[in-house]
């Protein structure tokens, strides 16, 4: 009961060492987090990096095989029924009861949070006013879209109130229009003051939402920090030219020194941070010499760069990241 | 206390949410009660003349054939209305409730149990239907409203026994095709007891099998308190069965549930 008057100061989710594997494969490999009240963590990292284990040991879902995690101020697996009361899980497949309306899935949660009936109605009713779902209240969930099942997905999980959310990739599938909304509605959550716990694969969402972003690969957090800390920890941006042939690239290449060039998209790097004054001197250099560049663009370093230059590889899927890698 | 009445709170409506569905959504409650009436119609008209002759010397209770087959059919309604349970379950677990459930602050073993009061109801349903066919069909039992409670009794505590089975089943199924195939021997069962022809008229390795099978003192005690026929220790095996089965299927489905999500 003491804990209770500390809840307030300590942070909504704190880790140590979390581990986790299933038979040889290690999925979860020493993993420490503290995430401050109110404010949206990212995690970031690709399929398989160990993501959904995370949340779903933080969730009460799985326990993990070592470590320690309190969430709300309760400890995971010692105290599961008190964090369940205050938590709330959006998992990357939407758990609706598809032969139930979008209405009655509302109405089943209040029950199951013992709201009176008319307090549950009221809830239901403003979560669907709220996620744009009025209209289809009456329909079964079995015949909403994507976008929609998602939305109905993440209102079922706020009828409880929960002071900490775990979202699963919740865009992920998402047309880009569903996805703006989603974020609209994550946004306006932070405004509220819960805690959201975050995992995506997009770089774009938790360089949009989030306060703090760690980086997960293979199970272990490469790096911490906000968006803007993760930018600054790898190398600057650089100017990309790009040459009509192999003799253009070839001759741009001795007179820059060191910059990386890539004989089959017949580009070349320059380091740079993109500022005008660089930009004069490398077409400066150009001019003198009477060598033609194609195009030039100015490459600022975002998140993608990051994640490359921290996980020592493309994101899995990015093939044509994968093709730049080997022909360097 | 309060945690008492959250899990009979959460229990009924998880039971509300089952019923709904099968309300909503009644092809598989129909296709349960449409098999035990295609068996009593095939091997009473079909069958039944061949079969009654054939099985008339033996202690079938009586000289009529309906008679001695539907007790048999009666508990098959049970056994197929039981393990709907399975393929309802494996829906919800695959489709991702099941974890939504398990991260929220309610009584652990309500949605098993509503998923098991809702699949005894609806199966005492169709036993009921089953009942009432066969006995539009000429089935005249001759039992006293005593034995009718009785037999209601026995008919509940299987499904129950089945349901509880059928749930675990369901929870440990990886698709629900899988849910809807792994029961099926269990529906065969009652064949190889005495729900269509007394074990005497068959083979001594099929009729060893058929005597100590759950199923034949389940039927046994139904054909007795139905027909009058001869229970003698069939009732107490009967029940040991049921209350056996009923265990170790809570048991199982319990564990199942607690184990996590999948991986």
């Amino acid at each position: 009961m003491t804990a209770s008057s500390a809840t307030a100061l300590s942070p909504a989710i704190t880790a140590a060492g979390l581990r986790k594997s299933y038979g040889d494969k290690v999925v979860l490999d020493g993993i420490d987090l503290s995430i401050p009240e109110g404010t949206v963590f990212a995690l970031l990292g690709p399929n398989g990096a160990g993501k959904t284990t995370t949340v779903q040991i933080l969730s009460t879902l799985i326990p993990a095989n070592a470590g320690e995690a309190h969430v709300a101020g309760h400890h995971v697996t010692r105290d599961a029924d008190a964090v369940r009361a205050a938590i709330g899980v959006t998992g990357q497949f939407s758990a609706v009861d598809n032969l139930l309306t979008a209405q009655e899935n509302l109405i089943l949660m209040a029950d199951l949070h013992h709201l009176d009936r008319r307090e549950g109605r009221r809830r239901a009713a403003e979560l669907l006013r709220r996620f744009d779902l009025t209209e289809v209240a009456a329909k079964s969930a079995a015949t909403f879209s994507g976008g929609m099942r998602r939305k109905l997905d993440l209102a079922m999980t706020l009828v409880g109130d929960p002071r900490v959310i775990f979202l699963d990739e919740p865009t992920t599938g998402l047309d880009p229009r569903s996805r703006r909304i989603m974020w609209d509605i994550i946004r306006g959550l932070v405004a509220d003051g819960v805690t959201i716990f975050l995992t995506t694969q997009y770089l774009e969402e938790a360089d949009q939402l989030a306060d703090r972003i760690a980086v997960l690969d293979h199970g272990k957090l490469v790096a911490e920090g906000t968006a803007e800390e993760l930018k600054r920890r790898i190398p600057g941006g650089h100017i990309r030219l790009q040459f009509a042939d192999l003799n253009g690239l070839e001759s741009a290449a001795a007179l820059f020194g060191s910059v990386t060039r890539d004989t089959e998209a017949l580009t070349l790097h320059i380091p740079g941070d993109g500022g005008i004054p660089a930009l004069r001197a490398v077409l400066d250099v150009l001019d003198d010499a009477s060598v033609e560049a194609e195009s030039l663009t100015v490459h600022i370093p975002d998140l993608d760069d990051v994640f490359l230059t921290l996980t020592g590889h493309p994101r899995s899927g990015d093939q044509a990241g994968l093709q730049k890698e080997n022909a360097r | 206390m309060t945690t008492l009445s959250y899990a009979v709170s959460d229990s009924a409506t998880m039971l509300r949410r089952n019923l709904k569905h099968a309300l909503r959504y009644p092809s598989m409650t129909v296709s349960v009660v449409a098999v035990p009436v295609l068996i009593l119609l095939l091997f009473n008209y079909v069958f039944g003349g061949a079969l009654g002759a054939g099985i008339g010397g033996m202690s079938t209770g009586g000289t009529r054939y309906i008679d001695y087959i539907a007790p048999g059919v009666i508990l098959m309604a049970a056994t197929s209305g039981a393990l709907a349970t399975a393929v309802g379950v494996c829906v919800d677990k695959t489709e991702g409730i099941v974890n939504r459930f398990r991260t929220m602050g309610i009584s652990r073993g309500s949605f098993l149990t509503g998923h098991v009061v809702g699949g005894v109801i609806q199966t005492m349903i169709s036993v009921a239907l089953v009942i009432g066919i066969a006995l539009l069909m000429g089935f005249r039992p001759s039992a006293t409203p005593i034995e009718w409670l009785a037999a209601t009794g026995i008919l509940a505590l299987l499904a129950l026994a089945l349901t509880w089975l059928s749930a675990a089943l369901g929870l440990v199924a990886k698709t629900p095709e899988t849910a809807s195939n792994t029961p099926m021997p269990l529906q065969f069962l009652p064949f190889l007891g005495s729900a269509i022809v007394p074990p005497e008229s068959m083979p001594t390795g099929l009729r060893w099998f058929a005597e100590y099978q759950p199923f034949t003192p389940i039927i046994e005690t139904l054909r007795g308190l139905l027909m009058g026929t001869p229970i003698g220790n069939s009732a107490i095996a009967a029940l040991a069965w049921c209350l056996g089965l009923s265990l170790a299927g809570y048991l199982w489905a319990r564990t199942a549930f607690n184990r996590g999500a999948k991986v």
